[in-house]
């Protein structure tokens, strides 16, 4: 069978991104999903099921079994409800089994979600939960962290490409333009190239001003069998397509580290399921965790060949207004990237943009958006494509 | 706290010797060579694969100084992380001593060092394996 066309998402909502001191993991879950239920003018107990993405809460907050807690705070104990970890890409990949149970007829209206709290505990001790997302004995161990792997593909790119530290950088300009426009964003101020350059090194050729920050948040979009959308809302967003892909879990054990081969296996199969091709895409929201890595997502999905990244930047083609708009979210270099719940916030600004929702920052015309999600340095790829047509 | 408290003694010990004498495993039908065991090639889908001990010389594929390290380093500094490939093309994470990062470069030849990586805590046990340096 194929999945195309067959659920859409009728409502969504997310948390600010940031650090909210203030606020336990549940609290920020319950938020959103009231949000999006809210949007989705769904009751609560139209809710058959919930799939919830989160990458570390057992680490961060010493919490685990997050599916039945989550249910019982949002006051629908009883309901089916489980947590799906992938790294950074868990909640796009919860989205994927949602998306799934829907479409196999299982439920008519699930709850996808994602949810991370990372502030109550030291910078350092953040790095060290981050580095779990690497191989804990080869990686980790020997004193690897999330930047750092992200340095060392910057590194290769540039030499066997020439993508300049300038072009790293103007990612980051792009981003925060973008964040500028978008109420939810952790980073809502315009930064300059100079800013970038001048910032702290955080891992060369990497600088504060290419990282993501490691922030508290939580998303939620309802999603419901395509023929009964209708009955919610006048704006349904179909998903056209939906791929996965893992790759070895350790860097150094992939022959180039210059491309995602899971980006590559997962694009091709979300591409094939949606009928469309790279060029076909108005507006992208893709995983920008390191300037370097919004780069290669270039690459990887087909929007330019292996090596060009950089120069698509230049030319200004992903910028709002440019020919395929990216990160219009401010991405997560300045919307925000709570691990866990980043898959579905960039779900809920393609959903956004598809309904014509996206205020300052609507694409114009935009019909078809695509979210790219990745675990840790690329072991994991979760993309999908959806359309405002069915 | 948390961290301290997570007891990594039996999981150091299970991988001691093959950190020690820097052993991999080498796949027998397609001949590529991981560090860590392995029961199946992950290239080639192969269940014949051997220990072998590694050699002691590479060369650096791509290298890093971190700046942010986590918890258990940031006591140490700044030091430099690195992919290196050996002469049989195994490629590994290591750290880099014995130098500055203005000393190397992608392609510099680097040994293998018997070093200590870390410590559980101050009456934890004490963790050790391969680092590399430049070869002078
Ligand atoms: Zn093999």
């Amino acid at each position: 069978m194929s999945m195309r066309g067959e659920v859409a998402v009728i409502g969504v909502g997310m948390t600010k991104f940031g650090e909210h001191w203030d606020k336990q993991l549940r609290d920020l879950f319950v938020e959103a999903a009231l949000e999006a239920i809210e949007d989705a003018q769904v009751d609560l107990r139209d809710i058959k099921a919930m799939f919830i993405g989160n990458m570390g809460s057992g680490l961060w907050v010493e919490q685990e079994h997050l599916g039945p807690l989550l249910a019982d705070y949002l006051g629908i104990p009883g309901t089916p409800s489980l947590k799906i970890e992938s790294a950074c890409a868990s909640s796009g990949m919860a989205f994927r089994l949602g998306v799934i149970s829907v479409a196999v007829g299982l439920y008519d209206i699930v709850l996808v979600g994602g949810v991370e709290k990372t502030s109550d505990v030291t910078h350092g001790e953040s790095i060290h939960h981050l580095a779990s997302v690497a191989d804990r004995e080869w990686e980790a161990f020997y004193g690897m962290t999330l930047p750092a792997l992200f340095a060392l593909i910057a590194k290769r790119h540039m030499m066997q490409y020439g993508t300049t530290r300038e072009q790293l950088a103007k990612v980051a300009v792009k981003n925060h333009k973008h964040g500028s426009y978008n109420p939810k964003a952790q980073f809502q101020r315009p930064i300059s190239i100079e800013d970038v350059l001048n910032s702290p090194l955080v891992a060369d050729p990497l600088r504060l001003l290419d990282c993501s920050p490691i922030s508290d948040g939580a998303a939620v979009a309802i999603i419901a069998r395509s023929d009964i959308a209708r009955k919610f809302t006048d704006t349904p967003v179909y998903v056209l397509g939906s791929g996965v892909a893992t790759d070895t879990i350790a860097l150094h054990d992939r022959d180039d580290i210059t491309t995602f081969k899971s980006i590559v296996l997962a694009a091709r199969e979300a591409y094939k399921m949606a009928k469309v091709e790279p060029k076909d895409i108005n507006v992208a929201e893709v995983h920008d965790s390191f300037t370097i890595a919004e780069i290669l997502a270039y690459e990887d999905l087909g929007f330019v060949k292996k090596g060009e990244g950089g120069k698509l930047i230049d030319e200004g083609v992903t910028e709002l207004g440019g020919k395929i708009p990216v990160n219009t979210s401010g991405g997560l270099k300045a919307r925000g990237h709570s691990p866990g719940a980043t898959g579905i916030a960039q779900i809920v600004e393609i959903v956004l943009q598809l309904r014509n929702d996206a205020g300052k920052r609507q694409v114009s015309n935009a019909e078809i958006g695509l979210t790219q999600n990745i675990g840790g340095s690329g072991a994991s790829c979760v993309i999908h494509i959806f359309g405002n047509k069915r | 706290m948390s961290i301290m408290s997570v007891p990594k003694a039996p999981r150091i010990w299970q991988l001691a010797e093959r950190r020690y004498r820097l052993i991999g495993t080498q796949c027998l039908k397609c001949g590529r060579v991981f560090i860590g065991p392995r029961k199946i090639c992950p290239q080639c889908g192969s269940r014949e694969l051997r220990d072998i001990e590694l050699p002691k010389r590479g060369k650096i594929y791509s290298y890093t100084v971190v700046r942010n390290p986590p918890v258990e380093r940031e006591k140490q500094g700044p030091y430099i992380i690195a992919i290196v490939e050996l002469e049989n093309g195994c490629k590994l994470t290591t750290e880099i001593v014995d130098c500055s990062p203005e000393e190397i470069d992608i392609g510099t030849v680097v040994e293998a060092v018997f070093r200590k990586i870390g410590e559980e805590d101050k009456t934890g046990v004490i963790y050790y394996g391969c680092k590399f340096r430049p070869v002078k």
